[in-house]
């Protein structure tokens, strides 16, 4: 393996995972405020407020980085990191245009890509834990019941996908992937998107974090830098959340010119679901826990199985 | 409402309003527009002042400060009686503990206090919040014109008098001149 060829992949996703949550960042704060009437951060960095985000870099990592006397210090410490390095992980493993280009093609790439998604979750459970808080206690439980309950759609659409496609390897699938896969497999994107919805605890899946009656859950006890990096994981999971339905049932780089274009493909259908994501965030109410939890049983998994026979008997059909 | 066209109701509404302008008012870049009774400073306008007290002596924060000297003017005429009047030295009002609840505008039976629009008096020190006369008579410039009354209201008092004391006038007049004529006529 060539070093520099390695080099340039590495950096090209470390850059992907400092710019792209941010960019998400921008635009939840752009467009939620469009959509509430209202124009957003105007100021920082003169045009329209691009320069909120890096602003909002600058307050945290002034702020004083403390821990509660009761928590556990190490833990406490160590779940920011264990929210936001899976990200990064898994986007290596995203496939961003047709011939090779993936910061490492992995063969059992759904594999690898949701294993790394389910640590990431673990990070509000350790910080839930660690906090020695009640409400940081009650965020950690809810954020875990809702991890039991969407890991096994959010795997039953994967499913699905390598199913259809016969293999695991994310550009394998893609190489497989034909247009009226995405009818074909639509009810396993609703499935997938809206599971990978709630792993992230995004709204209106939100009850474990719920600002309003747990006081952000799990992230009760952080601040400055830390309190950032959870952030920081929450934007990052958008984009991987997003380039993740994108790549596995709107495929990816297929599109006109994809020769060329593709990596333009990947990101402009990754940016069209993250905006959903924000949308959905503005538009709906919050679940409650209990209704989360209804949710997951009788309306995803049933469907996720559907759409498991559904591909089956059509790949016995026609195969 | 079922449960499906309620969620798609919240992303029609919120994706209509993003294309639509945002109502937000950009306020150091663009000064609001402000209706003629806003409560934004209180003006003086010292010409009318008599130095009566009532504004000091109503206002329930006791935020008014008068201070005044007696000044005996002359007979004008020879053998009258001289006349004495207040004249204004001091009139400053303590806009940290003014509550703006307006009593003293209300009260004022000279019209020499005003509500104005202005509002951008903000200090660092709390004791540079009390303005002097000369700070308030130049807020009176921007008191803005009253608005024009509903098309079906009462007519003001002060015009309904004028009119009337007009009218007598007239009256007067014509009477005057009836009776001249009749004089010549019967002459």
């Amino acid at each position: 393996m060539d070093w520099l060829d390695v080099a340039v992949r590495v950096l090209a996703v470390l850059v992907a995972f400092l710019v792209l949550p941010l960019l998400v960042g921008q635009l939840e704060h752009k467009a939620m405020a469009h959509m509430q009437g209202r124009v957003g951060p105007m100021h920082a960095g003169g045009f329209h407020g691009w320069a909120q985000l890096v602003a909002d870099g600058v307050k945290f990592a002034q702020k004083e980085d403390t821990v509660p006397e009761g928590a556990d210090r190490r833990l406490f410490q160590l779940a920011p990191g264990v929210a936001l390095v899976p990200y990064l992980v898994v986007l290596i493993a995203i496939p961003l245009g047709p011939d090779g280009m993936v910061g490492q093609a992995v063969d059992a790439g759904i594999f690898f890509v949701l294993a790394a998604l389910g640590v990431g979750v673990l990070g509000s459970l350790i910080a839930g834990w660690a906090s020695a808080n009640k409400y940081a206690l009650l965020g950690g439980l809810r954020t875990a019941a809702q991890l039991m309950a969407y890991e096994l759609p959010l795997l039953l659409a994967a499913a699905s996908v390598a199913m259809a496609a016969g293999t695991l390897s994310l550009p394998g699938i893609l190489d497989a992937f034909e247009w009226w896969w995405v009818p074909w497999q639509l009810v396993g994107a609703f499935v997938f998107f809206t599971a990978g919805l709630a792993e992230l605890q995004r709204p209106p899946f939100d009850a474990p974090i719920a600002p309003e009656e747990i006081i952000f859950g799990a992230y009760t006890e952080y601040s400055g830098l830390r309190f950032a990096f959870f952030l920081l994981a929450e934007y990052a999971g958008i984009v991987v959340v997003s380039a993740l339905t994108a790549v596995l049932f709107l495929g990816g780089w297929h599109g006109p010119w994809s020769d060329q274009l593709g990596w333009l493909w990947t990101l402009l259908k990754t940016g069209a679901l993250c905006f959903v994501v924000i949308w959905a965030r503005v538009a709906w109410p919050r679940l409650r826990a209990d209704q989360i939890q209804k949710f997951a049983w009788t309306v995803l998994v049933p469907l996720a199985l559907a759409q498991i026979a559904f591909t089956g008997v059509i790949k016995v059909v026609s195969g | 409402m079922s449960l499906g066209s309620g969620l798609a109701k919240g992303l029609a509404i919120t994706l209509r309003t993003m294309t639509r302008r945002a109502v937000t008012a950009q306020y150091p870049e663009s000064q609001p527009e402000l209706p003629p009774r806003s409560r934004g400073v209180i003006g003086l306008f010292e010409e009318n002042c008599t130095v009566c007290m009532l504004c000091a002596r109503e206002c329930p924060d006791w935020c008014i400060y008068i201070d005044s000297h007696k000044e005996t003017l002359p007979a004008t005429t020879p053998g009258g009686r001289d006349r004495s009047r207040n004249v204004l030295d001091r009139f400053a009002i303590d806009f940290s503990l003014c509550m703006y609840c307006g009593i003293c505008v209300e009260v004022c039976p000279f019209d020499a206090l005003f509500w104005s629009p202005e509002f951008e008096y903000a200090t660092t020190d709390i004791s540079e919040l009390t303005h002097e006369r000369d700070k308030l008579r130049a807020w009176m410039w921007t008191v803005p014109e009253p608005p024009p009354l509903d098309p079906a209201a009462e007519e003001p008092k002060e015009i309904a008098a004028a009119r009337k004391s007009a009218e007598k006038a007239a009256e007067k007049a014509a009477e005057k001149a009836v009776e001249a004529d009749g004089g010549e006529g019967g002459g």
